[in-house]
């Protein structure tokens, strides 16, 4: 029986790099137009969100005095606030701030949803009972109310905290999901036969079942990232999130709000921007369903 | 007028063939039908269909056969209007001399179903789920008759699903189609199609999902339901053996193109192209006394959106010489009436009367020295004992409850010994499946022992847990979802290896190795399974099994999903491996046919019990259980001449619910013996469970369970 | 079956206990009415406020656990406490939960029929002029929160009246006060402030509709059944709606249940913004006030919404998919 037998691998195959599994998956997804548009939006408003505040001539917190809710002009590009404060750095550290609450919202939030519907779906039996009982529990507690509650105990130690109980509120439905997926998946034949050939369960659910369902997940996180965006405005505009001297565009909107008549730029700007931000967003996730998903027939 | 479209003096040539009056006009004529579909994302275009020609008249069957992609479903689906708008078809379809195609939907729909109708392949899907089959039957007869009332659809819906044999159609109408099996829904499907006495019925591989006692029973179904309509059929199918007794013209298809077309005994006794004897040649047959080595065609059918220029088949063909590359041949008239083919070499074919044999070179597999030594000598590689396993019975998905216990495996005896094959035969639903996951899990049984390479189940310490994981590998039936879509090749095969803690290197070399021996090119490790062929990935699923050099190799139905053609060739490669390796092999198959050429034994399964086991040369030869009887007599043939003359054993009905197991012989209800017996020997079987015992003088090694069973000699 | 219900159903109501339980002591630990008194002006004298605690169970200095186990045997008994301002949280349910459930129901109602149909009828004509409008539509609705679509109801509101020179539209509250207008006038009063509270909210729910029915839709209109529809003699369209939409409203239902929390979120914006005294303003201004008690009665009212609605979902998937009846 010569197969036990070593053999050299030849020279050039060895050299051949066996790998680039994502590749292809990069590939199909610069190629959808959608996916690319939301990108672009997305990266643009990263670059202004960040650069813009440089190139401002006033400071965050410099007022000017000769200038309450002054319109738009050569000097305040948005015009300024009730306060003298120059709208554009205001709106451009908002963004900033909006930005990164959706980023690690929904990053923590699939997070979440992923380990705990991968492994309620996968070893079903009481794990599952427990953790499907705690997701329904989590679902039945109005997020709005527990967060305007929770949140201002714990203002002072910063916007992470508010990310954290945003995502803490959030990933009941993604995990659910996850979870049928899951148990799905778990019957597909080459679960099994990674199972067969001794694969330990947490490697079969992080090699196998998460890697599978990771359109889901992609797509989850995308639509994650805007609905953190959209909450976080609600709750500012109720004065339950983020507090001063943060700003994001959810509490220069609710500001705005009250003024939209009146001095339409501090509505208007700030506004447009959270929709473009939301909308690119949302672009993104929908193209990456159709380009992820084999079923998706609304490709062309 | 094209070689490829028959001419009305043809026509008249063919009146020696068999099937009804040849001067009847055509009921339904394609000519020249050509369908592409635009390439999206600045891909080339696809052209499925090119130049197909075929009429059918009444009462005839006509037989469309080739592999999967040979475009024979885009054809038929064109011939019904009901391609996606994108489609682009040309060419002209013609329903009693009525030009069909670049009709609107209107009208068209007001021809679907009433002059045209079509079985479809996957009986699973085919029924809407939210509808009882009753509503659906009678929908299709009150489409075309407005004026029927609900009850007298309803009604006619009862006549038509008894005539397609479903019992009990008063009260079975009102199920939804998830309340019954494969079979029972394909009835429904031919109750839709005939319910209201179509001209032509189009059947898209009506039998391929099913077991192939069903099947019997559904070809059964379709010769009654022309004979109560008188309508043509055209059949489409890979096998040419499910046609062989029940077409009376035949056509070959072969990358969107017709290959060789005829009466039928002329394409089967008389082939003129080598595709076509491929295809005849790579059927496992039951009808020759040796087992001879299945034909299986090499390769892959081209890629239909960039055709090289010369015949299409040249690159899997045998005997391809240079001017098969020059110009697709033409579909030309060989021998006898009718019979024509598109081969530059038909003629020599004739000539020298050349066969399958002689065109595809079969090599001979080697036996392995550990074959010679007795049977009793060998070490045991698995041994099952007593081994049961027994669920809980849910229904409803939202509102689950238990309704009963499922006897999946019940009591199950057998052995397997190194360098050997079992096979473990049934239909879907007797168990067989559930053995081998219980064997797998390497879990204590419920009941029973189970003892792998002398280490029992459920008693064994993580590390030689571990250590029988290596030397017990498994192969899955489908070759779609049994390798993990998301990895490369070589991650897939690697992964056993880094599993049980190989260098890297080592698992590097090992993996080319191993696509070598699985005949694949080494290359190829980079790709994902996506890339490659339903028959290269059940090879790659065997190279993954095979990595960690294992003793035992459990195959679960690893070549059911293939086409025969490719079928073959894994059946060639298993059998090579064993004989090379060493290997021992529980084989899980759902018919015999397949088996008899790799198996050394064959148990066959009914309802979680053995009903019959012994070597695989007495069962074939002298089955003595009544349900292996009737298994071998499912199985069609490829030869027009012995099939119609065949009295095949139809059994009836589905296999029983197996939560609710018949008393006695559990095989009593379907089985054909009972139903001949004197009421005084029916109540043996109804009241005791015949045991599994020696019956013939003899043959040592061969077992059955029946009170009755066969102990004659027979044919 | 019936042990089935009543099982899921006990399985709900430990749910809801236990979620106003949660929201109890989140609110009774972190919420500070000692401070709501102490601002009062004039301010109160530390005796009155410690005893007005007392009276409403809301002395942070009473042990949390003995507070809550008065609130729960209130609760045990049907009795939600008084609200910070000494009246009965159980008539401020009675008061309010009507109006909210009445724009919730509106809302749902509209948003997701609307949906639904315009759904299903993008994806039977994919890429067609209305789907390529109704997608641009719903991308758009989807990316605006129901804050600022409320607010830009009430600033196009403003601004419609001002141009026309009427009161087209009212942006706030739920009726005019002292209006003496009969029967119909009443009637008429009541539409005109409910259009845009009902609009705001079902425009969101609108926007997801139907960009999931036309999701669902696209999955279902090239299977096999479809085509079995068409083969036995249907016309595309009726294969469509009769077989193809009928199949695909079922995964919608799941959709629904999902969904629901967040449209109970967008109809607490929705009242504060459109000034309608619903349970949503309600929990707003209980916060804002630290009114313990209210808190925890609006919780629950949520959790019972939340429950009714998965309840409602699992029924009308019963009743639509044969599949999981028990037969």
């Amino acid at each position: 029986m010569s197969l036990s037998v070593e053999r050299e691998a030849t020279a050039p195959e060895a050299a051949t790099p066996i790998s680039g599994r994502w590749s292809s998956l990069v590939k199909e997804l610069l190629a959808t137009r959608r996916v690319m548009i939301g990108l672009v939006i997305i990266l643009g408003l990263i670059a202004m969100a960040w650069i813009g505040p440089l190139l401002s001539p006033w400071e965050f917190d410099e007022r000017d005095f000769g200038a309450f809710r002054s319109p738009p002009s050569a000097d305040h590009w948005f015009g300024t606030g009730s306060t003298g404060r120059d709208m554009f750095h205001l709106t451009m550290v908002g963004l900033q701030k909006s930005i990164l609450i959706g980023l690690c919202a929904a990053l923590f939030t699939t997070v979440i949803a992923a380990l705990v519907g991968a492994f309620a779906g996968y070893f079903l039996g009481l794990a599952d009972r427990g953790l499907m009982w705690v997701t329904d529990l989590f679902l039945v507690l109005p997020q709005f109310l527990i967060l305007a509650i929770l949140y201002p105990l714990l203002r002072d130690s910063g916007w992470l905290v508010f990310v954290v109980l945003l995502a803490c509120l959030m990933w009941m439905v993604t995990a659910k999901m996850v979870r049928g997926m899951t148990i799905s998946l778990k019957e597909r034949e080459y679960v099994l036969a990674a199972r067969y050939m001794g694969v330990s369960h947490a490697r079969i659910i992080l090699r196998h079942i998460l890697p599978n369902m990771s359109s889901l997940l992609i797509v989850d996180a995308t639509i994650n990232v805007s609905s953190a965006i959209i909450l976080e405005t609600a709750l500012s505009y109720f004065g339950f999130g983020i507090q001063p001297p943060d700003v994001t565009l959810g509490s220069l909107i609710a500001e705005g709000a009250r003024q939209a008549l009146a001095f339409p730029w501090t509505f208007w700007f700030c506004t447009g921007l959270l929709i473009v931000l939301v909308l690119a967003v949302n672009l993104v996730g929908d193209g990456l369903r159709d380009a992820l998903d084999p079923h998706s027939k609304s490709r062309t | 007028m094209t070689a490829t479209s028959g001419t009305a003096a043809e026509q008249e040539q063919t009146g020696a063939g068999p099937g009804p009056d040849r001067a009847e006009p055509a009921v339904f004529e394609v000519s020249d039908l050509e369908v592409s579909f635009p390439g999206g994302r600045g891909n080339a275009d696809v052209t499925a269909v090119r130049g197909v020609s075929y009429e059918v008249r009444r009462g005839e069957i006509l037989g469309i056969v080739g592999e999967s992609g040979s475009g024979k479903s885009v054809s038929s689906l064109a011939a019904i209007g009901l391609l996606p708008d994108y489609a682009r078809v040309s060419g002209s379809i013609r329903l009693h001399g009525e030009e069909l195609l670049g009709l609107d939907d209107r009208t068209m729909a007001k021809k679907r179903g009433r002059a045209v109708s079509m079985v479809f392949q996957d009986p699973l899907s085919g029924l809407t789920p939210v509808y009882t089959v009753g509503d659906q039957v009678a929908e299709a007869v009150q489409v075309h008759n407005p004026q029927t009332s609900r009850e007298a659809a309803q009604k006619r819906a009862v006549e038509l699903l008894t005539l397609v044999g479903i019992p009990d159609a008063e009260r079975r109408r009102r199920s939804f189609p998830h309340e019954f099996s494969g079979g029972m829904r394909q009835r429904v499907m031919i109750a839709i199609a005939i319910a209201n006495d179509p001209d032509v019925i189009i059947c898209d591989e009506p039998t391929t999902a099913l077991d192939v006692t069903i099947q019997a029973q559904i070809l059964e179904v379709l010769k009654t339901a022309q004979r109560e309509t008188g309508a043509a059929i055209v059949m489409i199918t890979h096998d040419l053996g499910v046609v062989a007794g029940l077409v009376d013209r035949v056509q070959v298809m072969y990358a969107g193109r017709l290959v060789e077309t005829g009466a039928v005994d002329d394409v089967y006794y008389n082939t003129r192209m080598p595709y076509t004897m491929g295809l005849l040649g790579s059927v496992p047959r039951l009808d020759q006394d040796e087992k001879t080595p299945l034909i299986p065609i090499k390769g892959n059918p081209p890629s239909l959106t960039d055709m090289p220029p010369g015949c299409p088949f040249a690159p899997r063909c045998p005997i391809a010489v240079p001017e098969c590359d020059a110009a697709e041949p033409p579909l030309e008239r060989v021998g006898g009436a009718g019979h024509r083919a598109a081969c530059i070499r038909a003629g020599e074919i004739e000539a020298n009367a050349w066969t399958a044999r002689d065109v595809y070179p079969v090599s001979e597999i080697e036996r392995n020295p550990v074959s010679q030594v007795p049977r009793a000598d060998r070490e045991t590689v698995l041994r099952v004992d007593d081994l049961a396993k027994h669920h809980p019975l849910m229904r409803g998905a939202l509102f689950k409850r238990r309704v009963g216990t499922v006897y999946a495996v019940d009591g199950l005896t057998f052995d397997v010994r190194e360098g050997e094959t079992l096979a473990l035969v049934g239909e879907s639903g007797c168990g067989k499946s559930s053995t081998l996951m219980e064997i797998l899990s390497l879990d204590q049984p419920q009941q029973g022992t189970v003892e792998v390479l002398g280490k029992r189940s459920g008693r064994m310490s993580n590390r030689e847990r571990m250590q029988v994981r290596g030397d017990v590998q498994v192969v899955f039936q489908d070759p779609m979802s049994s390798l993990d879509p998301r990895m490369r090749v070589f991650e897939i095969i690697a992964e056993p290896l880094h599993t049980h803690g190989y260098s890297k290197e080592r698992v590097r070399s090992r993996v080319l190795e191993l696509m070598e021996l699985v005949g694949l090119d080494r290359s190829a490790v980079t790709r994902s399974p996506a890339e490659f062929s339903g028959g290269q990935r059940q090879r790659i699923g065997i190279a993954r099994a095979l990595a960690l050099e294992p003793k035992l190799l459990v195959l679960d139905e690893p070549v059911s999903a293939l086409d025969v053609s490719i079928q073959a060739g894994v059946i060639n490669l298993l059998e090579e491996l064993k004989a090379r390796l060493g290997l021992s092999y529980l084989f899980v198959a759902h018919d015999l046919s397949v088996v008899r050429h790799i198996a050394d034994r064959v148990a066959v399964m009914y309802l979680g019990k053995i009903v019959e086991i012994g070597d695989v040369q007495s069962i074939y030869r002298r089955p003595t259980h009544p349900y292996t009887k009737a298994l071998l007599s499912a199985i069609p043939l490829p030869d027009p001449e012995k099939e119609r003359r065949r009295e095949h054993v139809v059994l009836q009905g589905d296999l029983p619910n197996p939560a609710d197991p018949p008393s006695g012989c559990r095989f009593r209800t379907r089985c054909q013996k009972f139903a001949v017996l004197s009421e005084e020997d029916r109540s043996t079987c109804r009241e005791r469970e015949p045991e599994l015992r020696h019956r013939v003088e003899g043959a040592a090694d061969q077992a059955a369970a029946c009170h009755y069973a066969d102990t004659e000699a027979s044919s | 079956m019936a042990k089935f219900l009543i099982r899921r159903l006990l399985s709900y109501l430990v749910l809801i206990f236990l979620a106003s339980s949660i929201a109890y002591l989140i609110a009774a630990s972190t919420l500070d009415p000692r401070g709501h008194f102490e601002q009062m002006q004039p301010p109160p004298s530390d005796q009155a406020i410690e005893k007005e605690l007392n009276k409403l169970n809301l002395n942070d200095e009473t042990p949390l656990a003995e507070r809550y186990a008065t609130w729960a045997t209130g609760v045990a008994t049907a009795d939600f406490g008084r609200t910070i301002k000494d009246q009965s949280v159980n008539e401020n349910i009675a008061r309010k939960a009507g109006v909210s459930l009445r724009l919730i129901v509106a809302g749902t109602l509209i948003g997701a029929t609307l949906g639904v149909a315009m759904g299903a009828y993008a994806a039977v004509r994919q890429y067609g002029r209305f789907d390529r409008v109704t997608t641009v539509a719903a991308f758009f609705l989807l990316a605006v929160p129901a804050v600022v679509v409320a607010v830009i109801l009430q600033v196009s509101a403003v601004w419609l009246n001002d141009v026309s020179g009427m009161r087209l539209l009212e942006y706030g509250g739920e009726y005019s006060p002292n209006l003496q207008a009969g029967f119909w006038g009443t009637l008429a009063d009541r539409v005109q402030h409910a259009i845009l509270p009902t609009l705001a909210l079902s425009l969101s729910l609108f926007a997801a509709f139907s960009r999931y029915q036309r999701n669902m839709m696209l999955d279902v209109l090239g299977s096999d059944f479809v085509r079995t529809a068409m083969a036995k003699g249907l016309t595309r369209r009726a294969a469509m709606i009769k077989h193809a939409l009928r199949t695909a409203l079922i995964p919608t239902i799941t959709y629904f249940t999902f969904t629901f929390g967040i449209l109970i979120a967008n109809a607490t914006f929705t009242e504060k913004i459109f000034g309608w005294h619903g349970m949503g303003a309600w929990v707003v201004d209980s916060i804002a006030t630290q009114d313990v008690n209210a808190v925890a009665a609006v919780t629950f009212f949520m959790a019972v919404c939340v429950m009714a609605a998965s309840f409602l979902s699992d029924v009308l998937y019963a009743w639509l998919d044969p599949r999981v009846r028990v037969s």
